[in-house]
């Protein structure tokens, strides 16, 4: 196997399966791949009427749970009882379960929102097992996280299926500016970073209400999606442009559901943001929009990004060069970047320098396995928090990190040795050295083979494998 | 992964009787006429998996038979093993002396009180029928049960087929076996539904597994530190890691064996009243190509612990238990060049427990000169280890000739061995 074929499928890819037929041409392989892909089903990714229908069900739910705490004394038995479960033990044998208490605590109540967020969860990683397009798999993954919304916020973690299936992914080849406009006009964008709240405080609303800006949306499209810091923009300029994005909200309870523009609350009259100066309505927002999207700050802040997610943590200042180039030439064609990304030759120069992120890893791992897709999610679903990186749950807007340095920490590392572990003891009866040649090729280390051919079973020799330094590098 | 080319047929070899003197005849006589009382009992009992326990522990890695279980009164040991050799029973750090032949490596507490209760059998010189070096292959063979090909299925999940389900509605077998651990091991996957046991966050890797990945990821500059750091965090200190002294524990409050946390719930759940009958445990570390006396002190630690938990688990159900310990061969005789030894052929195993007419070594001991060496290399097999196992499920589970047929299929050549349990 040729060793470009292999950094194609860690650098830029999701990780080899050893069936994987081998590209004659790497190059060409993942340029097919941005080929605009055929949509997501429906099916997992919940729409954005079935995501209010939750947040309002789930309401309704928190309400029952407060009046039925009010109403019952606190000494008398409440709600009906349920067998003990042990927690933390995968058990199966009805030997150590707990007898039933007599005086249990009340049912769980059934939330809605984890479970849709669940299911569009585990129906993306499900894809990622499957998907032919692994680039452009990584790349939508890529622009998730730089417009990140985190389910920590479950009103808008509820809206992340359609979030990633009609603003995100549609966009991946696309234009920038396009992928933009429709994060910010998304419920979940709207709702995770509050701009659903914000009030012009001269609008009708807001001087009838007394009620005024949120500037967190405004602030962290500016810091975090387009312009950066870097731009020089000040406080005058958030402000602005907070009020310029006043209006800009949701609606959840009368058809059309989603995006809504609230006249009522959007401050009256013309803003200026960074010298530029834009009427009052929604149209001054989405012309706001556009031209921060096509400022050469937000080129070079997105060239940053994409070149230390896909190349290298210390930024070869020519690759950064020469994305930024074609950003600024085609406009912010996020196609175009691609393409030119996988044209880079330090992009295909070993050593790998990167670290696979726990999502990168486990994705990697169970396509390594081969294991069935809808199991293989299951499993990346549940032990994805126990190493470090639940899936879509950034602790901030900024999404997680991503250098070697970040993911390095001993006890994550020593986490995904014994997940390696725990995963090798079922996978069959795998040989572990053929499956590392199948999907490292070249890359594998001889270390890594004679430690794997000396092994003491078949599951620590594919232990060995999967916790092997290679297989971690990307 | 060395493999052998010609492998022995079965029953070719023929014991050999001359080499050595059979040790612990009495219990084998003694296992002779109680296969013959109960031969009317087993078909009766055979109708319901009844209150007998039946427990294996596969030790995968190949365990070093001759550092177990000492040969310490053969005259060639002392010289082939050189550094290996422990001090002969009665010296400081020395063998527990189990009747003036063979001893119990020193960490072998529990087994050594089994053995003098005459709870625990010793064999030495078995062996499976294959002739493969290579673990996985061994491994493969001796949980399907077979000399020369593999199967989908285990002997133990083919014994359990043989046997009715404890409920009314169960398929054939369907929750007697128990699986503890991470994985179901080939020996019990198969036609009887098994039920399966792992703790969360208690199948940790051996130490010697973390130890081969610590010394693999040293080259990266970023994961070696992180690894290592990990490591020394839970209590794996450079000395543990190179089995040099036992973990301690650290942060985590691992650093130490899961096995006997494993075995002690396993024996509480076979102890339950309508919990499993049968189940497996496996324990690694084993494979000492390298600095062998300090590394094995953790496994059989770990292995000897195990076993008090066990019994300690199954409380008033140890007298109905029988455990047998297996590993897939044994290692070379001599000691390599970094103290350590390499794959060999026939090894130890043991049976334990309350239910094992125990206190005695049985072994055909094929010698340790020259001649008397498997290829020049390694401990002679004497032993079919399905003898061994025909032999439990027979006395033991009360298996009929025809599900012995099953679990180990084309063995007809090799007799169920008697006298392993009391009557």
């Amino acid at each position: 196997m040729d060793i470009q074929s292999v950094v194609a499928s860690v650098r830029f890819g999701l990780g080899r399966r050893p069936g994987d037929p081998v590209p004659s041409d790497p190059v060409a392989w993942l340029e097919r791949q941005l080929a605009r892909p055929a949509p997501l089903p429906p099916q997992g990714y919940a729409g954005i009427p079935e995501a209010f229908a939750a947040i309002r069900a789930d309401r309704e739910t928190e309400r029952t749970i407060r009046e039925a705490q009010a109403a019952v004394p606190r000494s008398a038995p409440q709600g009906t009882t349920m067998g003990g479960t042990m927690e933390g033990e995968a058990m199966m044998a009805p030997a150590e379960r707990a007898p039933p208490r007599a005086a249990a605590r009340p049912r769980r109540p059934e939330f809605q929102r984890p479970q849709l967020i669940r299911a569009a969860g585990i129906a993306w990683i499900a894809h990622g097992l499957e998907a032919a397009e692994e680039y452009h798999v990584r790349l939508t993954n890529f622009w998730l996280n730089h417009f990140t919304v985190s389910r920590r916020r479950p009103n808008a973690g509820v809206f992340l299926g359609d979030f990633l299936r009609s603003a995100i992914r549609p966009h991946v080849t696309g234009r920038f500016a396009d992928m933009l406009l429709a994060v910010a006009r998304h419920p979940a964008m709207l709702l995770y970073l509050d701009n659903a709240g914000s009030i012009g405080p001269n609008s009708r609303a807001g001087l009838r209400r007394g009620r005024g800006l949120n500037e967190n949306l405004a602030r962290e499209i500016l810091e975090l999606h387009t312009l950066s810091p870097a731009a020089g923009y000040t406080q005058a300029d958030v402000t602005e442009f907070a009020k310029i994005l006043t209006g800009w909200s949701v609606e959840g309870q009368r058809e059309p559901l989603g995006f809504v523009f609230r006249p009522n609350t959007h401050e009256p009259g013309e803003k200026t943001l960074m010298g530029r100066r834009y009427p009052p309505g929604e149209e001054g927002g989405i012309a706001a929009l556009r031209w921060i999207a096509e400022h050469p700050a937000t080129h070079r802040h997105l060239a940053t990004k994409l070149v230390r997610h896909f190349v290298a943590d210390d930024l070869p200042r020519a690759a950064v060069d020469r994305i930024f180039a074609v950003l600024r030439d085609t406009r912010g064609d996020l196609g175009a970047a691609a393409r030119a990304l996988i044209r880079l030759p330090e992009a295909w120069s070993p050593p790998l320098t990167k670290l696979r992120t726990p999502l990168d890893y486990v994705l990697a791992v169970l396509r390594a396995l081969e294991a069935p897709p809808e199991a293989g999610a299951e499993i990346a679903w549940r032990d994805l928090p126990r190493l470090g990186q639940p899936l879509w749950s950034a602790p901030a807007p900024n999404g997680w990190a991503d250098s070697a340095a970040e993911w390095a920490a001993p006890e994550g590392i020593l986490r995904r040795v014994e997940w390696a572990h725990a995963l090798a003891g079922r996978g069959g009866r795998q040989d572990a050295r053929a499956l590392a040649e199948a999907v490292l090729g070249p890359l594998v280390h001889e270390d890594t083979l004679r430690e794997a051919g000396r092994a003491g079973s078949a599951r620590d020799a594919l232990t060995l494998v999967l916790a092997s330094p290679e297989f971690q590098r990307r | 992964m060395r493999t052998d080319p010609i492998p022995t047929r079965d029953g070719s070899r023929q014991p050999r009787e001359s080499a050595g003197p059979r040790v612990g005849r009495r219990g084998f006589l003694l296992g002779l006429s109680a296969t013959v009382a109960l031969g009317s009992a087993r078909l009766a009992l055979a109708q319901a998996p009844g209150e007998r326990r039946f427990v294996v522990v596969l030790l995968r890695g190949a365990l070093d038979g001759l550092s177990a279980v000492p040969a310490y009164g053969d005259p060639d040991f002392a010289a082939l093993r050189g550094p290996l050799a422990l001090p002969e029973p009665g010296q400081e750090g020395g063998a527990l002396d189990l009747g003036g032949r063979f001893g119990l490596h020193p960490r072998l507490r529990t087994l050594h009180a089994l053995y003098r209760e005459g709870e625990a059998l010793v064999l030495h010189a078995v062996a499976g029928p294959y002739r493969s070096r290579s673990h996985f292959e061994a491994q493969d063979l001796l949980e399907a049960g077979l000399a020369d090909r593999r199967l989908a299925s285990g002997w133990l999940n083919r014994a359990l087929a043989a046997m009715p389900s404890p409920s009314p509605r169960g398929g054939a077998g369907e929750g007697i076996g128990l699986a503890v651990g991470t994985g179901v091991p080939l020996l019990l996957r198969g036609p009887a539904a098994v039920r399966s046991y792992a703790p969360q966050g208690l199948a940790q890797p051996e130490t010697d597994l973390l130890a081969r990945i610590a010394a693999l990821s040293a080259r990266d500059p970023l994961l070696g530190p992180a690894v290592a750091e990990g490591l020394r965090d839970r209590g794996f200190t450079a000395a543990v890691l190179a089995g040099q002294q036992a973990a301690m524990g650290g942060r985590g409050g691992a650093g130490q064996n899961a096995f006997p946390a494993l075995a002690g719930a396993a024996g509480r759940l076979l102890a339950a009243a309508d919990g499993p009958r049968v189940a497996a445990l496996e324990l690694g570390g084993w494979d000492t190509h390298a600095g062998q006396v300090g590394r094995l002190v953790q496994p059989l630690g770990a292995l000897d612990d195990g076993i008090a938990a066990l019994r300690e688990g199954l409380g008033e159900h140890w007298r109905r238990t029988a455990v047998l310990v297996i590993t897939e061969f044994g290692r070379t005789v001599r000691v390599n060049g970094t103290l350590g030894t390499d794959h060999g052929t026939a090894g130890a195993a043991f049976v334990l427990g309350g239910a094992v007419a125990g206190g005695a070594v049985r072994t055909t001991w094929p010698g340790l000169a020259e001649r008397q060496l498997f290829q020049g290399r390694d401990l002679a097999p004497t032993t079919d280890l399905r003898a061994v196992a025909k032999g439990l499920l027979r006395d033991h589970l009360r298996l009929s000739a025809g599900a012995l047929a099953q679990a180990f299929p084309g063995s007809e050549a090799v007799t169920p061995m008697s006298g392993l349990v009391r009557s």
